[in-house]
């Protein structure tokens, strides 16, 4: 069982996180349109819960479970497996494709795929079902999830909320991607309410850390320093379609693929950053 | 049947490590305190959230388990409606759906207590089976199944306490085969859960008249039996459908299409609650004559008056 304990190398994550928003690109150019902007606000949290946390043995199997609980986002999570070899290059090409197997939204039964999401505010209680399984199975396995914060404004997310802290689920580790936008626009223009964010999840009794959602090396370190004997909540302050300067916070990137001269400038960003 | 589920799951979950119910709330009485006691990692209780019951069982069911949700039939289904769809339909997850006291047995609790549409609605969705006993024996039966099987979601139909056996002398308990409770050569009566009670009384009256009577539990309504029920149509004159379920979706309506497609040529009555909120804050009895359900009501309209 490998795990970096206490040393991730950030350099290889920044690597990483390169290679995967350049991946997405790629793929952007063979469809009409995916969720690029939300998945690039995820990539260092997805990234280092994959390459950073979770255990895996040598063949490649884990312990711990990882499910995208923002659905929409898991563009990141394919192109995260397809470097792990669980999806096939061709799993990737063939996304959103009659003949591929990937859509837009992670479907069960896809390797690597714990649970189909898509339909906001489902995944917090999936992941309880699970951790209870693991405890009272008595296995060691960690659930890891994201959540948008759109999804937050979900009855259902705060029903799980509740439910992970009453049962002091210490084997769960959630982050929230904070990119303060959704579909219609600002979360903080639609809910000036939702925040703060922390002190809620504190309130419920989970454990929580707010961290830079794109430092891959906080990420790592809040999770893996946390006190534990309770579910654990990283808030992660992000920025939708980070690494794109015309994505960065404009809504449209929620769901549009670039053009042609669009897609170049991004490259060009992505490798000189 | 309640306390029989109570007591069958119970039985279940010491011989299967796997076996969880999450409530929301509200347990069944009788031996769920043993469980609790004996299972507590086993035994969860959400509150007053069924969202997260649903998805919690849904959870489990991922990582191999074997789990039951259990609140009031109207919570268990309707409230998280869309989480039963996607989580447990969709991913097609071997959990099972108990809809406590279905109909309208909460009559005096008003229309928010009453599940006058579960068949149509957890019938609509794909990979959704559902099973309704018509007493507590079947309920032993329906419960094991459940807990054994591995198909995909079920919605368990329950009643709630004091139900008669109606099954003694019945042929034996299949999954997703019409069961025959007594057999004749005239009439047949086609009903499920707790009104089925209400079959065996109107066969009792058609036999003083003379009658050769059958009686079927319909207890599996999705997947329905469609051969047997279409052999039913042939084999008698005069077939007669009960059920507590509103007009549309049920078994009254799938029968009228069956007897279509099998160009059956019997006399066919159906029996279900009227698609309408009734006030009636009297018992369970009372709400189902509201209805135009009760054995005298139903007796006159099939000529037995």
């Amino acid at each position: 069982m490998r795990r970096d304990n206490n040393s991730f190398d950030t350099h290889s994550a920044q690597e990483r996180c390169r290679r995967y928003r350049r991946r997405i690109l790629d793929i952007s150019q063979q469809v009409s349109a995916l969720h690029i902007g939300s998945a690039y606000s995820c990539t260092e949290i997805v990234d280092c819960f994959y390459n950073g946390l979770m255990r895996c043995s040598s063949d490649g199997s884990s312990p711990d479970t990882f499910l995208m609980s923002k659905g929409h986002g898991c563009m990141i999570q394919y192109v995260v497996l397809e470097e792990r070899g669980i999806l096939s290059r061709a799993d990737l090409d063939g996304y959103c494709t009659p003949q591929g197997r990937l859509g837009v939204h992670p479907d069960y039964g896809n390797p690597g795929i714990e649970a189909a999401t898509g339909s906001l505010g489902h995944g917090l209680s999936m992941v309880c079902g699970m951790a209870l399984a693991e405890r009272a199975r008595k296995q060691s396995g960690i659930i890891y999830t994201v959540l948008s914060d759109g999804e937050v404004q979900e009855g259902s997310t705060w029903e799980a909320v509740l439910m992970a802290s009453s049962l002091r689920l210490d084997n769960i580790v959630a982050a929230i991607d904070n990119n303060n936008f959704q579909s219609l626009g600002r979360t903080s223009d639609t809910h000036p309410s939702f925040y703060p964010l922390a002190e809620k999840f504190a309130a419920f009794g989970w454990e929580v850390a707010e961290v830079d959602g794109h430092d891959s090396a906080a990420i790592f370190d809040a999770v893996a320093g946390r006190q534990g004997g309770r579910p654990f909540m990283l808030v992660a302050k992000t920025t939708k379609g980070k690494g794109v300067s015309y994505m960065e916070n404009v809504p449209i990137w929620h769901y549009r693929a670039p053009n042609k001269d669009e897609y170049r400038q991004a490259i060009d960003e992505l490798e000189s950053a | 049947m309640r306390n029989t589920f109570a007591e069958t799951l119970y039985r279940e979950a010491i011989e299967n490590d796997r076996i969880f119910i999450v409530v929301a709330d509200i347990s069944p009485v009788g031996n769920m305190a043993n469980f609790r006691t004996e299972y507590p990692d086993r035994f969860i209780n959400v509150g007053v959230a069924e969202q997260s019951m649903i998805g919690i069982c849904a959870g489990l069911a991922l990582k191999g388990c074997q789990p039951f949700a259990y609140t009031i039939a109207t919570f268990s289904l309707y409230r998280p409606f869309e989480i039963v769809r996607d989580d447990l339909c969709y991913q097609n997850l071997p959990v099972t759906v108990v809809g406590m006291g279905a109909g309208v047995i909460y009559s005096d609790h008003g229309g928010t207590h009453h599940t006058m549409e579960d068949i149509a609605v957890a019938g609509a969705i794909p990979n959704m089976q559902i099973i309704a006993p018509c007493d507590p024996a079947e309920v032993v039966e329906a419960t094991r199944w459940c807990a054994r099987q591995r198909n995909g979601p079920v919605y368990l139909r329950l009643g709630k306490a004091g139900e008669p056996i109606l099954t003694k002398d019945a042929e034996p308990w299949q999954f997703g085969k019409l069961r025959c409770l007594r057999r004749g050569s005239d009439v047949a009566i086609l009903s499920y859960g707790v009104i089925a009670k209400t079959a065996c009384d109107l066969a009792d009256r058609f036999a003083e008249q003379g009658k050769s009577v059958s009686v079927f539990s319909c207890h599996t309504l999705k997947p329905l039996d469609r051969e047997s029920i279409a052999a039913v149509l042939r084999q008698h004159e005069h077939v007669i459908v009960i059920e507590e379920h509103v007009p549309q979706g049920g078994l009254a309506p799938q029968t009228k299409q069956i007897a279509w497609d099998a160009q059956a040529r019997c006399r066919l009555d159906t029996f279900t609650l009227k698609d309408e909120f009734i006030h009636c804050n009297g018992r369970h009895n009372d709400m189902l004559a509201a209805h135009g359900l009760s054995l005298a009501a139903i007796s006159e309209r099939v000529g037995l008056g």
